[in-house]
């Protein structure tokens, strides 16, 4: 007999593994979350804390608007805002045709809950007087915003907690099976968790963990980049970022109430998998500060007090791998965001603990299943 | 031959303080000539900082018991100035394997090395109390610059508190440059100064001077109270510090009126750049701090990186001299260059002494980790972000941080300007204390880039 059992366990401790332990408590199954290091440590720590919709692959804004009703109701799930604020996010370009592409994306029929308007030319800049002259265009989104991705995971995690899930860190899986219909886990520790379902929510890890049930992903892995300025009077609240194919020319910044402006984009660096630590690139940062003076003229009087990476998981066509198992019963995935999983971190933790308790969900996640990459068609992207 | 493997191996010292001149001119005098790059506007470093063009004090009234000690330094530095790549001016910012990321005037270039030397120094080691957000308030390494950069007091009436050498320095220079000094306020008490008594014995020159300058305090008839608590900075957020309150040894309440208030706490190192080029750090029992965890030559646990002076390890100017001089014979000897071994036991030998006094020290001026438990839950702990200690604790009650990076992340604790230089040290005694654990325990913030705030503006040298 063991006690190290419970109806699911969840592999990887980030904001995905986290919000699924927490809604599955609340759907009353027992669960026991197992994290190698901290609770949010790698990409649900350290990402940009973006919550946008709008220019996400139109197949998983469903996904998306379950994931913005649960934001809004934060407080009272699981007694924290986050510091998620519905400011608004604004998609710029710098080139005419470029906006015809945003207007496509408005007029989407699956976009219709965003409420996008389309600015441009004078209108645009009365309106973002402080926006650079290069800027022709933009798309905003008046319901989209922003959070602290330093506290989301945790969050979620004493939630959970409190509701009676076992979140055990620093305990680090060295091998999967399913044993006589059950899972079993084995910890680098010695220790055997069983469960009659399992979860993979192992981030820029899970491939390992898919690979040991036979179905491996091309997943890569990138440390995103990001710079803070130091605290200015709060005077920029609509996250703001650049709709480009150019990768050098992709950036990002949000300014949080007290003060300072968070940026992101441009390179990736490559993180350090042996040791487990990004570092930021400084080319990179020194593109950042190209690109900001650009976007931001006003920008130049500040200073970046702080830079920073993280490690996120990749896949080819910068869609996740979400949903059951192609052979195995009783096992699912959700890992592999390619660094846009923070928005819908709430609504794949409700989406996985529906489906892990009931079966099926009602949103539409097929685009999302690892069986796409059993067959070797080529896959091309279908996000920007 | 080997001079011409030695003009392709670059070698780069960053900060042109007591260690690192020494280094050059070691490296120099074995056919070097390597780059030296400095933040500063010139050289000297911290205690030795040379006074701006057009400033004319003499070397007694900047440096006073010092003063030779300047002038050999300076001196030296001028002689070996044609034969090494001198960078006044230039942060480095930031570095990835073999390269520098560097900043001058708003320009940014990169400088290669094969081995580098770390020779950053320290900055103030500095324990929060109620008020320090006030206005006026200084540390004693701020108060020192104020006076020898730009010849100005940081007060009309300064009151001097902390512990360690550098409190009675600075109070003693303000003294003679005719300041008003209100009062000196010591946490360690006479007793443990009497207990360190034989491991400061050896160097009983020092001691000395230590004595002489306390003498001077005492003649000009400055209260000098040893064993106080700190209890707060009195003032308002608009005018600023208007006096201390503290309670002496004798368990009495002690206000003293001022418009301005140095603090310290002895030293602590730079360590950024070491810790960004991923070397090793380790947990100095006597100080309560984190060194870089180098050998007694100062090599770091990366290979060909090395440290030296009291960023390295907090040993004062004379041991930087000779660790300086010693990291370089080390270098020379990594690199299969001929090394007077004589040499490098006289250094090795010198530094045994000072290792001794600065044991010494930390017994007689102990860091005040206790008062960490103390602090009011009101009292700011960051002063960039304006964390309170209150806060900080209910990152360990409240979300379970027990480690100093985590509670960083949920606090703000030593995430603003200053990147946790003046915070950090005291978050963990205060995240140690509320998590009941010993600070070594919840470990050290990670240092992180840039290593001090870069510009927005800053562009990329076109060529």
């Amino acid at each position: 007999m063991t006690l190290n059992k419970a109806d699911v366990v969840i592999v990887g401790g980030g904001l995905m593994g986290s919000a699924a332990a927490f809604f599955l408590r609340q759907r009353g199954q027992s669960v026991i979350l197992l994290e190698r290091d901290q609770i949010g440590q790698y990409a649900s720590g350290v990402n940009f804390g973006n919550v946008r919709r709008q220019g996400r692959f139109l197949g998983q804004l469903e996904l998306a608007n379950r994931s913005w009703a649960l934001w809004k109701r934060l407080p009272e799930l699981i007694d924290d805002d986050l510091e998620f604020i519905a400011s608004g996010h604004m998609r710029v370009c710098y080139r005419e045709d470029e906006i015809a592409e945003l207007e496509a994306y408005a007029a989407a029929p699956e976009a219709q809950q965003l409420d996008l308007k389309i600015y441009r030319g004078s209108e645009l800049h009365a309106r973002f007087p402080f926006l650079g002259k290069d800027v022709k265009g933009g798309s905003y989104a008046p319901h989209d915003g922003h959070a602290n991705p330093r506290l989301a995971a945790p969050a979620f995690a004493r939630a959970a907690r409190r509701l009676g899930a076992r979140i055990e860190e620093r305990t680090e899986v060295a091998e999967v099976q399913k044993v006589n219909g059950d899972f079993s886990v084995t910890t680098t520790d010695g220790r055997q968790f069983s469960a009659a379902q399992l979860l993979i929510t192992a981030g820029a890890w899970g491939q390992k963990l898919s690979a040991q049930f036979g179905e491996p992903v091309p997943l890569e892995t990138n440390g995103p980049q990001m710079a803070v300025t130091e605290p200015v009077p709060y005077a920029l609240p609509t996250v703001i970022g650049v709709y480009t194919k150019i990768p050098e020319e992709v950036i990002y910044f949000r300014q949080i109430p007290r003060g300072n402006i968070v940026i992101g984009g441009g390179y990736r660096s490559k993180p350090d998998m042996l040791n487990r630590r990004a570092y930021v690139e400084p080319r990179s940062i020194l593109n950042q500060l190209d690109q900001m003076r650009r976007l931001l003229p006003g920008v130049g009087n500040l200073n970046i007090i702080r830079v920073w990476s993280g490690i996120e998981g990749y896949l080819p066509d910068s869609l996740p791998v979400m949903g059951p198992s192609g052979n195995v019963d009783g096992l699912y995935y959700a890992f592999g965001f390619c660094g846009h999983g923070f928005q819908l971190g709430p609504g794949v933790g409700d989406v996985m603990a529906e489906l892990i308790s009931t079966g099926s969900t009602s949103t539409s996640i097929e685009p999302f299943s690892i069986r796409r990459f059993a067959s070797t068609a080529e896959q091309r992207s279908k996000a920007s | 031959m080997a001079t011409a493997r030695l003009s392709n191996h670059r070698v780069v010292i960053v900060g042109a303080g007591p260690a690192g001149i020494r280094c050059a001119q070691t490296l120099v005098a074995a056919g070097f000539k390597p780059v030296l790059i400095d933040e500063n506007r010139r050289d000297g470093g911290q205690i030795y900082r040379r006074q701006p063009e057009g400033f004319t004090r003499n070397y007694a009234t900047l440096y006073g018991t010092e003063a030779d000690k300047a002038r050999d330094l300076h001196e030296s530095f001028d002689r070996l100035r044609p034969q090494i790549d001198y960078r006044p001016d230039t942060l480095v910012w930031n570095l990835t394997p073999g390269q520098l990321c560097c900043v001058s005037q708003g320009l940014h270039s990169t400088v290669d090395y094969d081995a580098l030397i770390l020779c950053t120094g320290a900055t103030d080691r500095l324990m929060p109390i109620e008020g320090w957000q006030l206005g006026g308030t200084y540390s004693l390494g701020g108060a020192q610059i104020a006076l020898k950069a730009q010849a100005v007091s940081i007060g009309h009436r300064v009151v001097f508190m902390g512990s360690g050498p550098l409190l009675y320095l600075v109070a003693s220079q303000y003294l003679k440059a005719g300041a008003n000094v209100a009062a000196v306020l010591d946490t360690a008490p006479l007793g443990l100064r009497i207990k360190a008594l034989p491991k400061l014995m050896a160097r009983p020159g020092l001691l000395f001077t230590g004595m002489k300058l306390l003498a001077q305090l005492y003649r000009a008839k400055i209260p000098v109270h040893l064993g106080i608590s700190p209890l707060q900075v009195l003032g308002e957020a608009v005018s600023g510090v208007s006096g201390v309150r503290v309670r002496t040894a004798a368990g009495e309440t002690l206000t003293v009126d001022c418009d301005a208030v140095a603090l310290g706490y002895h030293l602590r190192p730079e360590t950024q750049l070491a810790d960004l080029a991923g070397c090793a750090l380790r947990f100095d029992e006597a100080s309560g701090q984190w060194w870089l965890d180098t050998d007694e030559e100062g090599r770091t646990s990366v290979s060909g990186v090395y440290a030296a002076g009291d960023g390295a390890k907090i040993r004062g100017a004379d041991a930087a001299e000779h660790a300086g001089r010693l990291v370089a014979l080390a270098l020379l000897s990594d690199l299969q260059q001929p090394v007077d071994a004589t040499q490098v036991t006289a250094q090795r030998q010198a530094l045994k002494v000072m290792d001794q006094f600065r044991l010494g020290l930390a017994q007689a001026f102990p860091w005040p980790a206790a008062q960490a438990k103390a602090l009011p839950d009101e009292a700011i702990v960051c002063r960039c972000e304006m964390i309170s200690a209150g806060e900080l604790r209910r990152t360990v009650s409240e979300k379970g941080a027990c480690e100093v990076n985590r509670a960083k992340a949920f606090s703000r604790v030593g995430m603003g300007r200053c990147q946790g230089r003046y915070c950090s040290q005291a978050g963990a005694e205060v995240i140690a204390a509320a998590a009941g654990v010993h600070v070594q325990e919840v470990g050290r913030q990670r240092g992180q880039a840039p290593v001090k705030p870069l510009s927005m503006l800053t562009r990329e040298v076109t060529p």
